[in-house]
């Protein structure tokens, strides 16, 4: 059971985040990787309020590890980050990293603290 | 600002490069669908066998973000600039199992976790140990890659 509702919130997850990507791409012009960003900060939101209920077994299968960890990528964050030091854009490089995290822990913050005024 | 290259910032979609602005068709969102099943239930067997103590090191999480971008390192520059594959491979693998096999989301609620259990030095070593072995790991894929295909740096597909 805790398989097939992981199975299901990642089918939605890796997808949306493939969606919202190019949608945040499609509406900039810089090479800094705004749609990876945006994803990883909104899953980190959410999956900050789920811990925080807390959401446990099948609620946190589905939406937590399946959905919220498919929707998040820390693949896709080192691949950009290296890239854009590879290219010579060390500032964004070291940007991009330092934004993630501290955008991402806010986030999972705010997340939090939603939940336990909830 | 950097100069434009045909290989990409984003691996997942970077719409500078030409061959990524192309419609979307049913079948990339699908095979990303399946691959993200499939990494995230692999992702799941790792934090099932590794469970965190509380206060402790997330090791599952940890090996699971660096063993996933060394092999995005790996499958980038064999896509990009060692053959040319199929359509679906980067949409499939790329997006789809090593995305859906890696976290971001996990890896800040286990600071979070971390700091909330007493134990901000773990919590702030992890934050720090993920963030530069995971770049050095996708350094590593690309350059372990290079070389045992013999293409150089910032080649193009042949």
């Amino acid at each position: 059971m805790t398989v097939l509702l992981i199975v299901l919130g990642a089918a939605v997850g890796a997808p949306l985040r493939y969606l919202a990507d190019r949608a945040v791409q499609a509406r900039h012009d810089t090479v800094f990787p705004w749609g990876t960003l945006t994803v990883n900060v909104a899953g980190s939101a959410l999956l900050g309020f789920l811990a925080a209920l807390p959401a446990q077994g099948p609620v946190m299968a589905l939406a937590g590890t399946g959905f919220c960890g498919a929707l998040t990528t820390y693949s896709t964050l080192g691949y950009e980050t290296v890239r854009l030091a590879e290219e010579g854009a060390r500032f964004h490089a070291v940007a991009n990293a330092v934004a993630s995290v501290v955008a991402g822990l806010g986030a999972a913050y705010c997340g939090a603290a939603l939940a336990q005024a909830l | 600002m950097p100069d434009m290259t045909d290989r990409p910032i984003d691996p997942d979609v970077d719409l500078h490069v030409p061959a990524q602005r192309a419609e979307l068709h049913w079948p990339v969102p699908a095979a990303i669908a399946a691959g993200g099943a499939l990494g995230a239930l692999a992702r799941h067997a790792a934090q099932t066998a590794l469970p965190v103590e509380v206060g402790g090191f997330p090791w599952a999480t940890f090996l699971v973000n660096v063993s996933g971008c060394l092999l995005i390192g790996v499958l980038m520059v064999t896509i990009t600039e060692v053959r040319r594959a199929h359509r679906l491979v980067r949409p499939f693998l790329g997006v789809g199992v090593l995305g859906g096999y890696t976290t971001f989301s996990t890896y800040v609620v286990d600071v979070q976790r971390a700091v909330a259990a007493g134990a901000p030095v773990t919590g702030l070593v992890y934050l720090a140990a993920t963030m530069l072995a995971a770049l050095a790991a996708v350094a590593a894929g690309m350059w372990l890659t290079r070389r045992v295909a013999g293409v150089r740096a910032g080649a193009g597909a042949r």
